[in-house]
């Protein structure tokens, strides 16, 4: 607590201004490569470990080594955990990046740099602060090597004391990261220390920003969607994972191999109660998945949307041939390999659709690690209930950055296997026929491979009820019109989306996934700042629910907020809605590759509602685009 | 001189079963057609072994090839996938349960065109699965057109010549690491056989280019898949008799006659000596082999490598014995202490 103290006792003498303190944003501009990710980090679990909402975004290049990386940390009282555009406190680490980094910084804003970058001279509005770190990294250890790794560590001693982010809770996060190894927890928090000793002799505190501790972070853990999921799978009892490495869906199943390596292993045997295999590519991964749900287990495979272009047939046979699976695309920018490390929500209208002929799948929409776990769960029940592959559309920004989270709560229903035949089944039923509708909902029985019960003949080619060949018009007609019945079925299955009816509002919005955060941010914009009243439809699955006609019905406009250039939620309601409803649909459309934030959401809505003529000069261009900004 | 003590021929199997419990659905490929025959020894193989028809699973892709399994096994599983990817299929499948016999079929273009990706991959993994490549050169179901494996020089109907050199999928699997690779011909019904037996009793990928002429497209003159010039151009390795695991058969042989090769499950395969000693456990000489009959014009036929030691894929996964498939919730989904120390640690 000592840092924070310090800080304190200082901010009177700090500056005119009124301190900012827990509303701010810091980034961190370093090169890829350079080790700066746990400087980061352990900077991000330190204030969280204060108890103050906090978020971090990871802009990084699609490279090894060499290419400018942008981390994001913000800090919220009120617990937006959204992007924020504007940055208030910059850290500069780059040589390549650090004039326009500087030149697009709003006035005001904060900036601690390496000295012989000399940005200093460039603005006249911002408070620099600069750091000789390589004479500083000399102080630290004599081991060459050594040291060079902890270079990023000094920038979080700097930032300790200028902002007030407990040294100690830093080291915790050092501990927490690097357990077993005390040595290199000794030399990290040795840098932290040279760090923290030269702000304190040589910086006079001229900006407004502080870090105080708070108790916002009660109960909360912190973790990556992709981690999120992975627990999920494993919590649903997936028992076959068929995967091809692809950024940004690697990290869930690695992760889920290793918690499936821990936990998932017979203690007496020392056998394995699943199976994972790294196929040649995701076609051959969708096919092992499928292989694997059509003999019964549980299975899944990981991907983004190259991956998804290529499983579009197999994809296809999963839905006709009627067999489970559960897909992960973690999104990224397409179209073709697009920017392969930044985020979109561009693979809606593809998924839905995905293969040829009248075909269309169930979607899940995550906005948070919590629903990767529990939606997660969700799909390997909705695919074995409705005998098909089930896709859970995460993003790059969930997936792969580090978010607050409630924790997890243990799953409060059993397994569910869906319609698979028993003897005492086939009894009730009496003659099998794999395609057969006897519930009426749609849903076929199934018998599986190695049991028992009666077998049949799996085909992606025509077949009738009985399973049998055909290319007859009345079989086909009935069979995908069964198809139709069991995807009306599934719409109250569904996880059920969260609505908010505010009603004074004449207007509504309609969000999924990660927009979501930026939405709930924005709404409170759009409430301060014009006194403009919303509803909110925060939509978690296709097939959508009837009450989304109903919601629409309410306002006069609403407006569809998404990730993508084309509006592709907002097509894909158009298909269902009436005219005169659908004619109700507007969008707010981000597709800048970083995550969306507020202002982007306000700005356009409070345009296209008329309260403002144009974008306003806060808006400025986004960082690399900038050449003269700041003025 | 070597002399076999014939089993007496039974009516039933060693599970009770009579011979049709093992046939399918009445073929729909042409009369004459290499494929069915490859069918129907399939069908004698699995009578003769006593496979339990509920264990099998029949995999195949698209093309005439892959509509063969509806007629074979009727009362086993099938699924016909997607072309040139029914080895995830069966990958998958298998994943999931272990105990299943996988018998793949495919076709020299399922095979050695959109599917050749699959297909390598599936032999270096070892997989536990029969793979047969009803091989004619040409792809039936769409009228014709030559497929990877046509020779060159060999002439379509319509005259065209094939200038491009045809893909070996029996060299290419022993490169790959298939453990099993064998050649036959549809006509050969002894010979097929004994390789489908010893397959079925073999743990790991087993590999069987079969020569099976199409009748209707690639019979004529010209052709180097014709029927009349596979039959002329078959050459050979050895004699193959079977004697399976569950049958006490003794075979006398002098040294230097007959190889012997024990397979997985304690089946034994006699190869007895033609004009030179082949020996199938030879990857080199194997490899040899092939490439020398390819370059006469002619098919080596037989069982061209064995490797029956070798650790399958299923094996180094090092799964529960139950399959996965029907392991209860107790035993895939953890107890809430585990949630709650993964909370814990990230807290």
């Amino acid at each position: 607590m000592a840092a924070y103290d310090v800080a304190v006792e200082e901010r009177p003498s700090a500056s005119s201004v009124d301190p900012v303190i827990n509303d701010f944003s810091i980034q961190i501009a370093t090169v890829n490569g350079s080790g700066s990710q746990t400087a980061n980090l352990v900077l991000l679990r330190a204030i969280f470990q204060m108890g103050v909402p906090v978020s971090g975004k990871n802009l990084f290049p699609s490279n090894i080594a060499g290419l400018p990386t942008w981390f994001t940390i913000r800090a919220n009282r009120k617990g937006y955990i959204a992007r924020k555009k504007e940055i208030d406190v910059l850290v500069a680490m780059n040589p390549e990046t650090a004039r326009e980094d500087v030149l697009g910084l709003p006035a005001g804003a904060m900036v601690v740099y390496d000295e012989p970058l000399d940005l200093a001279a460039l603005r006249g509005d911002l408070v620099f602060y600069p750091v000789p770190f390589d004479t500083l990294l000399g102080k630290v250890s004599r081991d060459v090597k050594l040291r060079r790794r902890v270079r990023n560590m000094l920038y979080d001693g700097v930032l300790s004391r200028l902002l007030g982010v407990d040294l100690d809770e830093m080291e915790a996060a050092l501990r927490r990261q690097f357990g077993g190894k005390p040595r290199v927890v000794g030399i990290n928090r040795e840098a932290l220390d040279v760090g923290f000793a030269f702000a304190d002799e040589h910086l006079d505190k001229r900006d407004p920003y502080f870090i105080e501790p708070m108790n916002a972070n009660q109960g909360r853990i912190l973790v990556e969607g992709n981690a999120a999921a992975a627990i999920g799978c494993m919590m649903a009892g997936v028992t076959v994972v068929a995967w091809y490495p692809i950024t940004p869906s690697s990290s869930l199943c690695e992760t889920l191999i290793d918690y499936l390596r821990k936990y998932r292993v017979d203690a007496e045997t020392g056998k394995a109660t699943f199976a994972v295999v790294q196929a040649e590519d995701e076609i051959a991964a969708l096919g092992m998945a499928l292989g694997g749900g059509w003999a019964g287990a549980r299975s899944m495979t990981a991907t983004s949307g190259p991956g998804i272009s290529l499983m579009g047939e197999f994809a296809g046979l999963g839905y006709y041939a009627e067999v489970p699976a559960v897909v992960f695309d973690v999104q990224r920018v397409g179209p073709s390999t697009g920017l392969p490390t930044r985020t979109a929500q561009g693979d809606v209208l593809t998924t839905a659709f995905l293969s040829h002929g009248d075909t269309r799948h169930p979607m899940l929409f995550p906005c948070s690690p919590e629903e990767c776990y529990s939606m997660s769960i969700d799909a390997f029940n909705l695919a074995e209930r409705f005998q098909t592959p089930v896709f859970v559309l995460s993003d790059l920004d969930l997936g792969m950055n580090t978010w607050m989270s409630p924790k997890f709560e243990y799953p409060a229903k059993p397994i569910d296997r869906g319609k698979v035949i028993d003897g005492e089944t086939l009894e009730k039923i009496g003659r099998f026929g794999r395609y057969r509708d006897v519930d009426g909902d749609g849903i076929p029985y199934r018998s599986l491979p190695g049991s028992s019960a009666p077998a049949y003949f799996c085909r992606g080619s025509g077949h009738n009820e009985w399973g049998q060949y055909s290319e007859r018009s009345d079989d086909y007609e009935k069979n995908v019109e069964r198809l139709s019945r069991k995807f009306e079925t599934a719409r109250n299955w569904m996880p059920a989306p969260m609505v908010e009816i505010n009603r004074r509002a004449g207007i509504g919005i309609i969000a999924y996934g990660t927009s979501h955060w930026a939405v709930v941010e924005g709404r409170d914009q759009l409430l301060d700042e014009a006194d403009l009243q919303t509803s909110y439809y925060r939509l978690r699955a296709y097939p959508f629910r009837s009450g989304l006609a109903s919601f629409i019905e309410r306002h006069d406009r609403v407006y569809v907020v998404e990730q993508n250039r084309d509006a592709q939620m907002a097509s894909l309601m158009r298909l269902e809605l009436k005219a005169e409803l659908a004619g109700r649909l507007r969008s707010v459309l981000h597709y800048a590759g970083v995550p969306i934030d507020a202002r982007t959401i306000t700005d356009d809505i409070l345009i296209q509602e008329g309260y403002r003529a144009e974008y306003s000069v806060a808006d400025g261009p986004i960082p690399h685009e900038a050449g003269v900004g700041g003025e | 001189m070597a002399t076999v003590t014939a089993p007496v021929k039974k009516k039933t199997n060693r599970l009770g079963l009579e011979l049709p419990a093992y046939r399918g659905g009445k073929t729909t490929l042409c009369a004459g057609c290499g494929h069915n025959a490859i069918s129907e020894r399939i069908i004698d193989a699995c009578f003769a072994m006593g496979i339990e028809p509920d264990r099998v699973v029949k995999l195949s892709g698209i093309g005439c090839s892959s509509k063969s399994p509806a007629y074979f096994l009727g009362s086993s599983h099938g699924f016909n996938a997607v072309h040139g990817r029914m080895p995830s299929v069966g990958t998958g499948a298998l994943l999931a349960n272990h105990k299943l016999v996988a018998v793949g079929v495919s076709g020299d273009g399922d095979t050695g065109a959109i599917g050749i990706g699959q297909f390598v991959h599936l032999m270096r993994r070892n997989l536990p699965i029969i793979y047969i490549v009803e091989d004619n050169g040409c792809y039936g179901l769409t009228k014709g057109q030559f497929s990877p494996t046509a020779d060159v020089g060999s002439t379509l109907k319509t005259g065209v010549v094939n200038d491009l050199p045809p893909i070996d999928t029996c060299a290419l699997a022993v490169q790959l690491g298939a453990t099993f690779v064998a050649r036959s011909f549809s006509g050969d019904k002894k010979q097929l056989t004994a390789i489908l037996k010893a397959a079925l009793g073999h743990r790991g990928t087993a590999m069987i280019d079969v020569l099976s002429p199409c009748v209707t497209f690639n019979d004529h003159e010209g052709s180097t898949k014709s029927y009349a010039y596979v039959k002329s151009h078959d050459d050979p390795l050895e004699e193959l008799d079977f004697v399976p695991f569950f049958e006490d058969i003794s075979i006398d042989y002098e040294p230097g006659t007959m190889r012997e090769v024990t397979l997985h499950d304690g089946s034994r395969l006699y190869l007895r000596k033609l004009d030179h000693m082949y020996d199938p456990t030879d990857k080199m000489q194997a490899l040899r082999v092939l490439h020398e009959t390819h370059g006469r014009g002619e098919f080596a036929t037989g069982l061209i490598y064995v490797e029956p030691a070798a650790d399958d894929f299923l094996t180094t996964l090092n799964l529960v014995d139950e399959p996965l498939a029907s392991l209860p919730e107790s035993r895939v989904r953890p107890p809430k202490a585990v949630l709650e120390e993964i909370m814990a640690g990230l807290g």
